[in-house]
């Protein structure tokens, strides 16, 4: 369970929740109302107050590598550091990458091209295929499905299932509201940009809260 | 064996060459007479006065004043690495990194030239410590300066590529390697180049100086061959502090990426 206690994050309201295993929440709203810093403020990526547990056990307990081991950002424009995919992947992973490949839809073979000639979705799938490798109990997806066509978007929805049903925990940031529909068990929605509506208020004190909608499991 | 002694007139005499300059800026509108103006006068200024209070101090026995000096030259070379950043931590840590780095590195390789090396009488003679510092910090701060503005400019571009790899978990050490890598070769790419080129393209200042002022040039070049390898060691040490110690700036204790504590520098 991912438990999120008083998580504060300028110019967004106070979040609280908790999402059980097998759960997958989304989080919706407008541009710059801060949906990617709450994925970075999960993962321990940027500051942030408040507490945040992982069965139990809160970030601070353990170094931020490890917390990151088990809570896995993928963002929306993921960077690479290595000149082919296959140098990125950690130690003894390589197996779980070809296979997740295949299941994303993505030839095998693209591991070992030079990585600045792979397509921005190609890359995207690469991405998700390495950050699932090492299977993190978390996972905070940014935009998944982003530079996807409607084939390759129904491979990652169901790797998504996939992992709900092997009792991950996933929170999904999507601008699709059908996907949403699809895939989210809870729906978190964050209010209007509060930071652009009142310029000269940096801190505002009354944010609107986010509502948490539970949605029927289909 | 005593080298010509230069009047003012002759100076003078030399000034003229600087009107190459104010020339060249005048017909190309380059807008540069009011700084080569102000340059010209610094130098002169700045030269004259070193000269006077070297001359003052190497005639106090007391190495107080040389320890006076010594400081002063180590905070402004902290101040001229701070200078030539283009992105900074606040002032106040990019100085004090830049100082540190030097005030450590400069005591360290002086102090091992003066006192196992040359060990001159007394060994805090301020003719050998005041001129090996000089040297070594002048070296040093170039490349701590490059080191630093390299960390800060490569992970400023790099970052998408730093946080993915900090978001697999990365430790903090393992995720800047690459950057760290290259900005030290940044660092020290410029006393190895000058290594090489040394004695074939150019004589290097202190040997010219002590040849002009009379010295054997087998004994010159061997201060040199020690000197080259003084500033090497030392800037070698400087970049390898400069560099750790920015890495660690640029991240934190829970191994994040904080390019927020980055402010960038415009220039003019």
């Amino acid at each position: 369970m991912l438990r999120i206690d008083k998580l504060k994050i300028p110019n967004v309201p106070t979040l609280s929740f908790s999402i059980a295993d097998g759960t997958c929440w989304s989080i919706e709203g407008p541009s710059g109302s801060g949906k990617t810093r709450i994925l970075r403020a999960i993962a321990d990526l940027e500051p942030s107050s408040g507490q945040i547990f992982l069965n139990g056990i809160e970030r601070n307990e353990i170094p931020g590598f490890d917390w990151r081991r088990q809570v896995r950002y993928v963002s929306a424009e993921p960077g690479w550091w290595t000149p082919t995919a296959r140098q990125a992947i950690p130690k003894n992973c390589t197996e779980a990458v070809e296979r997740l490949c295949s299941r994303l839809g993505l030839d095998p073979e693209l591991l070992d091209r030079d990585i600045d000639v792979v397509s921005t979705g190609e890359r995207h799938r690469l991405a998700l295929a390495l950050a699932l490798s090492d299977d993190p109990p978390v996972l905070l997806l940014d935009e998944p499905t982003g530079n996807l066509d409607a084939g390759n978007t129904a491979l990652i929805e169901e790797q998504i299932r996939y992992l709900r049903i092997s009792d991950r925990i996933i929170v999904l940031v999507s601008h699709d509201k059908a996907q949403i529909e699809r895939l989210a068990d809870q729906r978190l929605q964050l209010a209007p940009d509060v930071k652009k509506a009142n310029a000269d208020a940096p801190e505002p004190t009354t944010l609107p809260a986010p509502t948490i909608e539970k949605v029927g499991r289909p | 064996m005593n080298a010509v002694d230069l009047t003012l007139t002759d100076l003078a005499l030399a000034s003229t060459l600087i009107l190459i300059n104010g020339a060249i800026s005048l017909a190309f509108g380059l807008r540069l007479e009011r700084t080569l103006l102000i340059n010209t006068i610094r130098m002169v200024v700045q030269l004259a006065l070193i000269g006077l209070i070297l001359k003052w101090i190497f005639t106090q026995a007391s190495p107080v004043w040389t320890i006076g000096l010594a400081c002063v030259m180590i905070s402004v070379a902290g101040f001229e690495v701070a200078m030539r950043q283009e992105r900074r931590f606040s002032m106040l840590l990019t100085y004090g990194l830049g100082f540190g780095t030097l005030l450590f590195v400069g005591l360290l390789t002086t102090s091992f030239t003066l006192g196992a090396i040359i060990v001159p009488d007394p060994v805090y003679d301020p003719r050998y410590v005041l001129t090996i510092l000089g040297m070594i910090l002048g070296n040093t701060m170039t490349g701590v300066a490059l080191v630093m503005n390299a960390m800060t400019q490569t992970a400023s571009r790099e970052r998408r590529a730093l946080e993915a790899r900090l978001a697999m978990g990365q430790p903090r050490f393992e995720a800047m390697r690459d950057v760290l890598g290259q900005s030290l070769r940044t660092g020290l790419l410029p006393i190895l180049n000058a290594m090489a080129a040394s004695g074939v393209v150019a004589l290097p200042g202190m040997m010219t100086g002590q040849i002009l002022a009379g010295a054997d040039p087998v004994s010159a070049t061997k201060y040199q061959i020690l000197i080259m390898f003084a500033i090497a060691g030392a800037t070698a040490l400087g970049v390898l502090i400069a560099g750790l110690g920015t890495l660690y700036l640029l991240t934190d204790e829970r191994h994040r990426l904080r390019l927020d504590r980055l402010t960038a520098i415009k220039s003019n």
